[in-house]
C-alpha cells in the first residue's frame, strides 16, 4: 500500500513536471524571448497603382477630393521597403507559443471606403474589431478559401454602427476581405500561430517574445506570395531576416 | 489440443472480420449514414441516393460539386454542396442552415435560377435528399446549424410603418445595390459578383411576388436579417430591430407588382421614390 503511495507521488510529479513544460511556452516572456527584425524590400520596380475612382458612391468620392485614394496591392516606402507584408514563424515553434493567444483585439476599420490597415494579421482565435467611421453602409465580406477550416460570412454596416468582433478558427495567410457595395475595397486577414508581424511603411518589421530556437520564418505579401528562410533566435537576443521581392 | 487451437483461430477470425466491417461501417456512416431531421421526419442518405441520381445529378454532379453536365449552360450555377454554403437560411450568416431551411428551398426552387419546384416529390422522398445532400459536406459532420433567428409575430401593416420602412431602406442603404425604385439597378449593381467572382444580379421587387427563398412576409424577413450566404447579400442582424425589420418589410412590399395593403397605402400616401442625395431635414 505505501508503495502505491509512493508510485502515485512520483507519477503526479513527472506529470506535473511535463505539463509545466508544455505550458511554458507563452510564459517565455520578457525575460528569455528573443525578437526577429528586419525589413521586406522590393527589387525593381512595383506594379503599378492605379487611382480609384469612387465616383459611383459620392459620399466616398467625398472624403478624398482632389487626391485620390491608390490601390495598395504593392506599397512602397523610402528606399524600396514594402508595407503589408506579413511575417510569421512557419516551423519550429514550441506547442505553447505556437497556441498563444493575444487578447489585445486587432482593429480592421473602413474609413473614406478604404480598409485600414489594409492587411492585418491575427493569432487563430484572437478578436478581430471590425470598426466603420463612414457616412455609408459597408458589408463587410470575408472569402477564406475551401477546406481551410475558416467559414467565411458578409454582414452590414450602415453608418453609425458599432464594432463588431470576430475570430478566425484556422490558420490562413490571408484571407481576402471585400466589400461588394464598393467594389474597389479589398483587405486582408492573414491567420497564423505564433508570434507575427505586419511590415510598416518602411518595410521593417519586428516580432517580439520569440522563444529561443531554430526557425523557418514566412514573408507573405499579397502580390509577390511568400518566400522562407531559415533563422535562430538566442534568448534575450535579436535576430535578423530580410527578405527581398523582385518586381517585373 | 487441437480441438483448442481450431476454437481459437476462430476466434481470432471472427475478431479480425468484426472489426474491419466495424470499420468500414464507419467510413460509411460519416457519409451515407447523415440523416435529416423535419418535424417527425427522417431523412437517410441511402435513401436519398437514387433519388439524388434521378432528380439532381444533371446540375449539381456527381460529386455534388455542382459541375454537372447542365452546369456550364446555366446561369446562376448550380449550388455546390461541398462547400456547405447555402443562401436560403433561418440561421445567422457564415453558420449551417437547418434542415427545415433545406427542405423549404427543395419544395420552393430557387426563383430566377434553374432550380424548380420539387413539389411532386413526397415529404419523405425531400428528407432523404436532405440527407444527401449534406452527405457531401464536412461541414455537416463537424459543425451544427446556427440558431435559426426568431421572427416575432408580424404586426398591422399601417401608413407610419411604411413611411418609417422607406426611412430604413434609405438609412441603411438598400438601394445602393437594389436601386432607388428597388428595382435592382443601383449604383452597386453592375460591379456585383458572387463568393466565386461570377457576376450576379441584385433583386428587382417590381418583378414578381415572390423572393429567392420565398413569398412570404416572415421569408422576406429571413432573407436580410440573414442574408444570401454566397452572395453579396450582406446580414442585416446586427443593424436591425423586430420593428425595424417590420417596417421595411410592409415598404418593400409596396414596391411589388400585385396587390397589397401596403401598396394601397402607399397610393394613398402619394408616397415617392427616396432620393438618397437630398439633404437630411
Amino acid at each position: 500500500m505505501k508503495n502505491w503511495y509512493k508510485c502515485a507521488g512520483t507519477l503526479t510529479v513527472l506529470v506535473l513536471l511535463g505539463l509545466a513544460l508544455l505550458y511554458s511556452g507563452p510564459s517565455v516572456g520578457a525575460g528569455s524571448g528573443g525578437k526577429i527584425t528586419g525589413t521586406i524590400k522590393l527589387e525593381g520596380a512595383p506594379a503599378h497603382q492605379r487611382p480609384i475612382d469612387m465616383s459611383k458612391d459620392p459620399v466616398c468620392a467625398q472624403q478624398h477630393t482632389g487626391n485620390p485614394v491608390r490601390t495598395e496591392t504593392v506599397v512602397v516606402g523610402p528606399n524600396g521597403g514594402l508595407e503589408y507584408g506579413v511575417v510569421y514563424i512557419s516551423e519550429g515553434l514550441p506547442a505553447g507559443a505556437a497556441n498563444a493567444v493575444s487578447s489585445q483585439p486587432v482593429t480592421f476599420d473602413q474609413k473614406g471606403c478604404v480598409y485600414h490597415p489594409h492587411v492585418i494579421a491575427v493569432d487563430v482565435g484572437q478578436k478581430i474589431e471590425v470598426a466603420t467611421h463612414d457616412p455609408t453602409t459597408h458589408n463587410i465580406h470575408p472569402l477564406p478559401s475551401a477546406g481551410s477550416g475558416n467559414i467565411g460570412w458578409n454582414k452590414s454596416q450602415p453608418p453609425g454602427s458599432p464594432p463588431f468582433e470576430t475570430t478566425w478558427k484556422a490558420p490562413e495567410v490571408a484571407i481576402p476581405v471585400k466589400c461588394n457595395i464598393h467594389p474597389w475595397m479589398h483587405g486582408y486577414m492573414a491567420v497564423v500561430k505564433g508570434p507575427h508581424a505586419v511590415s510598416d511603411d518602411k518595410g521593417s518589421y519586428t516580432i517580439d517574445n520569440v522563444p529561443p530556437g531554430n526557425y523557418t520564418l514566412t514573408a507573405w505579401q499579397e502580390t509577390y506570395g511568400t518566400q522562407t528562410q531559415k533563422v535562430t533566435v538566442a534568448s534575450g537576443k535579436s535576430a535578423t531576416a530580410d527578405f527581398t521581392f523582385k518586381g517585373k | 489440443m487441437r480441438a483448442k487451437l481450431a476454437r481459437w483461430l476462430f476466434f481470432v477470425v471472427a475478431a479480425a472480420v468484426f472489426a474491419l466491417c466495424a470499420t468500414s461501417w464507419g467510413q460509411e456512416s460519416q457519409g451515407m449514414g447523415m440523416e435529416s431531421h423535419i418535424g417527425k421526419l427522417t431523412g437517410h442518405a441511402r435513401a436519398g441516393a437514387p433519388l439524388y441520381r434521378r432528380f439532381c445529378i444533371g446540375c449539381h454532379g456527381s460529386l455534388g460539386d455542382g459541375e454537372g453536365e447542365n452546369a456550364m449552360w446555366i446561369d446562376p450555377k448550380p449550388r455546390n454542396f461541398t462547400l456547405g454554403i447555402f443562401k436560403c437560411r433561418s440561421t445567422p450568416s457564415g453558420t449551417l442552415p437547418t434542415d427545415e431551411d433545406l427542405f423549404e428551398t427543395i419544395a420552393r426552387g430557387v426563383l430566377n435560377s434553374n432550380m424548380p419546384q420539387w413539389r411532386p416529390l413526397t415529404d419523405q422522398d425531400r428528407a432523404d435528399l436532405i440527407a444527401y445532400v449534406k452527405h457531401f459536406s464536412p461541414r455537416f459532420v463537424s459543425e451544427k446549424p446556427g440558431p435559426p433567428i426568431q421572427v416575432p409575430p408580424e404586426p398591422e401593416v399601417t401608413a407610419e410603418r411604411i413611411k418609417a420602412g422607406q426611412a430604413t431602406f434609405k438609412r441603411i442603404e438598400c438601394w445602393k445595390c437594389h436601386g432607388v425604385e428597388g428595382r435592382g439597378n443601383g449604383p452597386s449593381a453592375d460591379t456585383l459578383t458572387d463568393d466565386q467572382n461570377r457576376p450576379i444580379k441584385p433583386f428587382n421587387f417590381h418583378d414578381t411576388d415572390r423572393f429567392k427563398c420565398g413569398a412570404s412576409d416572415q421569408d422576406l424577413y429571413k432573407i436580410f436579417m440573414t442574408g444570401l450566404d454566397g452572395t453579396p447579400m450582406p446580414s442585416f442582424m446586427d443593424n436591425l430591430k423586430p420593428d425595424d425589420a417590420w417596417d421595411l418589410v410592409f415598404y418593400l412590399r409596396t414596391l411589388q407588382p400585385m396587390h397589397t395593403k401596403a401598396k394601397d397605402i402607399a397610393q394613398q400616401l402619394g408616397l415617392k421614390p427616396i432620393n438618397p442625395y437630398a439633404p437630411a431635414k
